[in-house]
């Protein structure tokens, strides 16, 4: 089988429409994980060359060279460099774009030297004629001795011919294409001589590239070759050289056949970037967005939710009427239906925010709103990057921290890794949703705005605002010493692909459900355990206890019924748990039903939601298609008073803006620091503020 | 001195030698090389960051990196 498969390399700049041409070759049929050890989303997907024939293809994270200055960038070096690597291509796809061939052609000349077996797609062909660009194939591939397609990924037009190419991926020329040694040639003569049978490329990217592949090697060349040893400041300057003389190739081959007639160039770019980069124009066009996706996470995706919400209600009860009682029974109802439900219910949100997110970026305006942003950014010590984690933190802080690798300032990247957990993601807003629900009344304030919209509102300021207090202090307290540059791409304005945003937030959301959903499934039944069963006597005869207390009252049986249920619930071990740590949460206005979901959703906080759900059912033998939210309306202290008031519904709220509840994020967060100390700082210092505001706020509320 | 930073909007120049160290890598890679045009094409407020055209290759930059990059301006 093995043998028929074609393994391909999809190289490309950002911004040249390489995922769009892995779409189009892959459709639905792709995975998203990991490069091992590292968090760099690695796409691959397969595609059907023929009846014999598939390949397996590799989307690499869009680099502008092979000098790497990402984790992104390294991870294109390692796989390119390994020749053993379980991905090392058979070919290489470079994808590169009709208006910025002269720049793309920098990164194709580098892998052409690496000797692997090359395709150049040049892709937006479709815009040649309105930019005035004319190309003559085939001069240019004589000159760059490979094969080129040209290709539009919007039209679909070339993507069959990539196919037919590979089928034939034989007879690919895998020469380089110019020789970099005439940088240094006695430098490059004396390496030859030491390591006569190796690629002087591929070595002069080990000496140089300070990445994982090659320790090892690398210690090798220094021992075999003392005299390799050169000054960062000198290597630099080689590098420079090399550049120097890429582009003097790439410019003599585009003077015979690239030809731009700017007479004939329309361009959109200027006439939009006066408008969204205007001094005024620009921010308020930003901060509309950022209202409207607002609207979309809380007032448009409300429909969608009470459907999901009450259709788990639904087929709660359906299962409990239909399987015979039992365990089982409840096992599946209280605790697997009822903590899927609490997933499931917050996808619209998710799929807001991803189609949001991915049409920003689609389309351009991403790196508009960075420019825009970089100098208030800054004051802060944060960069015009960080407003894309920043932003996408509102979905999960997870990816969003994985977002900063293109940050190029280390002490600018950690502050914004360290507090771009404070912006409220979608884990908090079943949690803000249900009990901005409960306390806050659903009336209209000042004539025009919902009272309910608005405290979700506020609590996203304060999620931003926290973020920039708190990156702020760091700026004044760490003391790292980093190389700071900035360079950001303002790419063309493209008008996003219906295909590319489908399948980015599908994998988004589907990752983000089954991530999520394993946490929460696994929680969810520990706990219907914990709360089903119990140890001494008083969880095993809570029937005939509650009975006898109450021989004298009248209660109806359901009343009854409740009460022995509650009885159970307080001496199950999660009962005992709950009870030991309500010392401790009572100040902030918390039951111990509160403290158990709370304690569970330091996992993650959407599990808050499920571990009630699953409190709540196994605490009561209510009719199943209640709703989680009628159950919370109904709970009341022995006094009477409602559990979920406004003073401990506030203070509940204050307590999930800044906690630091996350497993996921704590994880991503060791990894990318590669130091425990970071996310402990994060953990304890946002729980810690958390618990102060919380505390504050109920005390001065109640 | 002339610079990057002290073009004004629509201004365009010529890049002359600068001092690699202080350039980043990747602006390099991008077409900041000497001889190549450079034009300005829109600041942020505080004239910083900078919207810069080099080589046909849309790229912002900071003013700090800006400073360090030398030109000879073009007169129209």
């Amino acid at each position: 089988m093995s043998a028929n498969i074609l393994k391909v390399a999809l190289i490309g700049n950002p911004n040249t429409g390489k995922t769009s041409v892995f779409n189009h070759l892959t459709g639905l049929n792709q995975q998203v994980g990991n490069y091992p050890g590292i968090t760099v989303e690695k796409k691959v997907g397969f595609c059907k060359l023929s009846q014999h024939q598939r390949a397996k293809i590799i989307d690499l994270p869009g680099t502008y060279s092979l000098n790497a200055s990402s984790f992104d960038e390294s991870v294109v070096i390692e796989l390119l460099m390994n020749k053993n690597g379980e991905d090392y291509p058979d070919v290489a796809i470079v994808v590169s774009e009709v208006e910025n061939l002269k720049r793309n052609l920098l990164l194709f000349t580098q892998i052409k030297d690496l000797e692997i077996p090359t395709i150049l797609v040049i892709n937006m062909s479709d815009r040649m004629k309105r930019k005035g660009i004319s190309i003559d194939v085939d001069v240019l591939e004589k000159e760059l001795d490979t094969k080129i397609l040209l290709v539009s990924s919007r039209t679909k037009k070339g993507i069959e011919s990539i196919k037919t190419l590979l089928q034939n991926s034989k007879s690919l020329s895998s020469d380089s294409c110019l020789d970099s040694s005439i940088i240094d040639k006695e430098y490059f003569d004396r390496l030859e001589k030491v390591f006569p049978n190796q690629s002087l490329y591929k070595l002069w990217l080990v000496i140089t590239q300070d990445v994982n592949f090659g320790k090892v090697e690398k210690n090798e060349i220094k021992e075999k070759a003392s005299f390799a040893t050169k000054s960062n400041s000198e290597l630099k300057r080689l590098q420079h050289k090399e550049t120097i003389a890429r582009y003097k190739f790439i410019n003599d081959v585009l003077k015979k056949g690239y030809t731009v007639d700017k007479s004939k160039a329309r361009d959109l770019r200027s006439v939009f970037d006066r408008i969204l980069t205007h001094k005024i124009f620009g921010y308020v066009i930003f901060f509309s967005i950022l209202l409207l996706i607002f609207q979309a996470i809380f007032d448009w995706s409300s429909v969608p939710m009470d459907f999901i919400d009450a259709s788990f209600a639904s087929l709660g009860d359906w299962v409990s009427h239909t399987l015979p009682a039992g365990n089982f029974t409840d096992l599946l109802v209280d605790g697997v239906i009822a903590g899927l439900g609490g997933i499931a219910i917050f996808i619209p949100q998710i799929v807001f925010l991803f189609l949001f997110i991915s049409v920003l970026e689609e389309s351009g305006y991403m790196s508009r709103v960075v420019f825009l942003m970089d100098r208030i950014m800054r004051r802060f010590g944060l960069s015009g990057k960080s407003v894309v984690p920043l932003i996408s933190g509102t979905a999960c802080a997870i990816p969003a921290i994985m977002a900063t690798r293109n940050i190029e300032s280390w002490k600018e990247r950690l502050i914004t890794i360290l507090v771009t957990p404070f912006t409220t993601c979608s884990a908090r807003l079943p949690v803000y949703a249900i009990l901005i629900a409960l306390v806050i009344p659903d009336k209209r304030v000042l004539g025009i705005f919902n009272a309910q919209g608005l405290t979700l509102m506020f609590l996203y300021i304060l999620g931003f605002a926290s973020a920039i207090i708190a990156a702020h202090i760091l700026n004044k307290i760490l003391k790292i010493k980093s190389k700071s540059y900035f360079v950001v791409e303002m790419p063309n304005y493209k008008l996003p692909m219906f295909k590319n945003v489908f399948i980015n937030v599908l994998e988004k959301t589907k990752s983000f459900v089954f991530e999520a959903g394993k946490i929460i499934l696994a929680i969810s039944i520990v706990l219907w355990f914990l709360a089903s069963y119990g140890p001494g006597e008083k969880f095993i005869n809570a029937e005939q206890i509650v009975k006898n207390e109450v021989e004298n009252s009248q209660f109806s049986e359901r009343e009854l019924d409740d009460k022995i249920a509650s009885y159970k619930l307080e001496h199950s071990y999660i009962g005992i748990v709950g009870k030991t740590i309500e010392p401790i949460i009572r100040p902030l206005g918390y039951d111990w039903k509160i403290g158990i979901a709370l304690a569970t959703s330091f996992a993650a906080r959407e599990v808050f939601v499920s571990t009630l759900a699953t409190i709540y059912s196994v605490g009561s033998v209510g009719d199943e298609d209640e709703t989680i939210k009628d159950k919370m309306r109904q709970e009341v202290h022995p006094s009477g008073k409602k559990v979920f008031n406004f003073a401990s519904g506030i203070s509940l709220l204050l307590f999930y803006a800044f906690a630091m509840q996350c497993m996921g994020t704590l994880a991503v967060v060791k990894r990318e620091t590669n130091s425990w100390k970071w996310p402990l700082i994060q953990l304890f210092g946002m729980s810690g503020i958390a618990y102060i505001a919380a505390l504050i706020a109920f005390q001065l509320l109640k | 001195m002339q610079t990057i930073a002290t073009l004004q909007k629509g201004e365009k120049g010529i890049i002359q030698e600068f001092d690699i160290a202080r350039v980043p890598l990747k602006l390099i890679e991008m077409g900041c090389l000497p001889g190549n045009t450079v034009e300005l094409v829109q600041f942020a407020p505080f004239q910083d960051p900078m919207y810069i055209n080099i080589n046909d290759c849309y790229v912002a930059i900071r003013k700090e990196t800006a400073i360090h990059i030398s030109i000879k301006k073009i007169t129209q």
